[in-house]
């Protein structure tokens, strides 16, 4: 490793000024948390559809409601972070379809178009020029809002494997970490959302798929965090910053506890005692550590010099 | 036609005429470089030299900034030079990321993206690039990669076993050579970055806008 020949060169940078080294900060952790939320929620409707679908009386609007907010969060943020945001027509107007971020945007934008449709739908039941039928419109749109929900939760794995720079966030494992992200935190938000609405069968069902996300995102994390520098010098040199001292240990050991650690154990005590309040505390945790542990991961290639 | 730089470290003092006459042709913003020359000192008092790289986009045939603009602002033009369209830009900075060179900067004045164009408007009226006009030792050699008689051709020829390129595993092909190079020079882990070791300390930037 080059790394090693320092203390044979002592070869230190007298004259360089870097770039300023974060680009993507804190919005753009806000956009993949709330797009994780936004797209989590799809998943777990559409699995209590399929599981126990006279659960979703009164869980469809609110459960929709909420997912379009997050994902306007998620595109307000996406916006903010653009140093042009008046120009951002010209991703519509001038695509390049090489670029996930092209693709993402069109994604998008036909998910929440298509949010909003059932939106209106299930607000205007009497009055709908669409459907009679309002739930059974709002269950066969479902299905083709998961379909899309998939892609569009993968997108940004897309867009950080296409940052050739950061050596850190590689395809398979950011699009493992994206489904994981928006299970994790959907399940998580529909426990919180459902409360008492859920039958103890349903939460106990999106428990496991809290639970079972955690475990997933953690070792996932854990298996980058023991192997990453054992294939790529750079991978190396990121994950010190995580490591010992480092500048963002602290903060990276803290978003694993809240958003993963404490949850599992929370949903292994909630299991045993059928204790509600474990379980809105684990999808609080969750829901709360996942943005720490996405902005850490979104921060720690920055810092590395580029040259 | 495919343009390209090359780079003999042996020739290089340091004098940064190319970063001035770079800063001065494309009136690039304080803060912020199209070149840049890193000084890198080696060994232990009195066994020490001074080594000098000059940076700037590597303008590769496989560019990552390209492939990553969401709205082609970011593009090759038929010389093999990766232009940027600063009308076009949405300031996204995908192409900061993507760029493993660290040569794509957000300009404080515009907003937008921008780079090392290779001085294509220059090169459109049959100049050669700035940095290369004011180099008083020849140490930046430009031309047509693919023309086999002009100078960078037969220099990549006379220094074969010498040239290399900055981070070729990325698989960017980049069109910007250095002969004379050692790892000190091409790669950013083999030096140490010290607090007080710079020439320059306490360097203030410009903001940048947004929230960063």
């Amino acid at each position: 490793m080059i790394h090693e020949t320092i203390a044979a060169t002592n070869a230190v940078v007298t004259l360089d000024i870097p770039l300023p080294d974060i680009f993507w900060g804190w919005f753009v952790t806000m956009n993949m948390w709330a797009k994780s939320i936004g797209t989590g929620l799809i998943f777990m409707l559409f699995l209590l559809l399929r599981k126990n679908s006279s659960e979703m009386n009164g869980l469809r609007t609110p459960v929709i409601i909420i997912s379009f907010v997050m994902m306007n969060v998620f595109l307000l943020f996406t916006l903010a972070d653009l140093h042009q945001p008046l120009r951002m027509w010209h991703i519509f107007f001038y695509p390049h379809w090489t670029s996930a971020i092209t693709v993402g945007a069109w994604m998008a934008l036909v998910f929440v178009g298509l949010e909003f449709v059932m939106i209106a739908v299930m607000l205007r039941k009497e009055k709908c020029l669409i459907t009679k039928d309002a739930n059974g419109f709002f269950d066969k749109t479902l299905f083709w809002v998961t379909l899309l929900a998939i892609p569009v939760t993968l997108y940004t794995a897309g867009i950080m494997a296409e940052s050739t720079a950061r050596e850190l966030w590689q395809m398979p494992t950011e699009a493992v970490q994206m489904i994981l992200a928006a299970t994790l935190s959907g399940s998580a938000a529909i426990i919180l959302i459902g409360g008492s609405k859920l039958s103890d069968e349903s939460k106990n069902f999106f428990a496991s798929i809290l639970g079972l996300s955690a475990l997933m995102a953690f070792t996932v994390y854990m298996s980058e965090y023991i192997f990453g520098a054992m294939k790529a010098e750079e991978v190396g040199a990121i994950l010190a910053y995580v490591k010992g001292d480092g500048e963002y240990a602290t903060m990276f050991w803290v978003g694993q506890w809240l958003a993963y650690i404490i949850p599992m154990v929370l949903i292994g005590l909630y299991r045993s005692n059928k204790n509600a309040s474990l379980l809105s505390l684990a999808a609080i945790l969750a829901i709360a550590g996942l943005w720490i542990v996405k902005h850490v991961w979104l921060v720690i290639p920055q810092l590395l010099p580029l040259s | 036609m495919q343009l390209g730089f090359l780079v003999d470290l042996h020739l290089c003092m340091g004098c940064k005429g190319c970063e001035i006459a770079c800063k001065v042709e494309n009136e690039v913003p304080l803060s912020t470089w199209r070149l840049r020359v890193k000084y890198v000192d080696i060994g232990t008092f009195p066994e020490t030299k001074r080594t000098f790289t000059p940076l700037r986009c590597n303008h590769c045939e496989h560019a990552p900034c390209e492939r990553i603009c969401p709205v082609s602002a970011l593009h090759y033009i038929e010389n093999g030079i990766v232009n940027i369209d600063k009308d076009r830009c949405i300031g996204c900075a995908s192409c900061v990321m993507a760029c493993p060179y660290g040569a794509i900067y957000i300009d404080p004045e515009t907003q937008t993206a921008d780079k090392c164009t290779y001085c294509a408007h220059r090169i459109a009226s049959s100049m050669m690039p700035a940095c290369v006009v004011a180099c008083p030792v020849e140490a930046n050699i430009f031309g047509d990669l693919d023309d086999k008689t002009s100078n960078i051709s037969r220099y990549i020829q006379q220094h074969e076993s010498d040239v290399q390129v900055r981070k070729p595993e990325k698989g960017t092909e980049p069109h910007h050579f250095y002969v004379g190079a050692g790892s000190v020079n091409l790669n950013p882990l083999a030096s140490k970055r010290e607090e007080g070791y710079s020439l320059f300390n306490k360097i203030t930037h410009l903001p940048l806008g947004g929230h960063h």
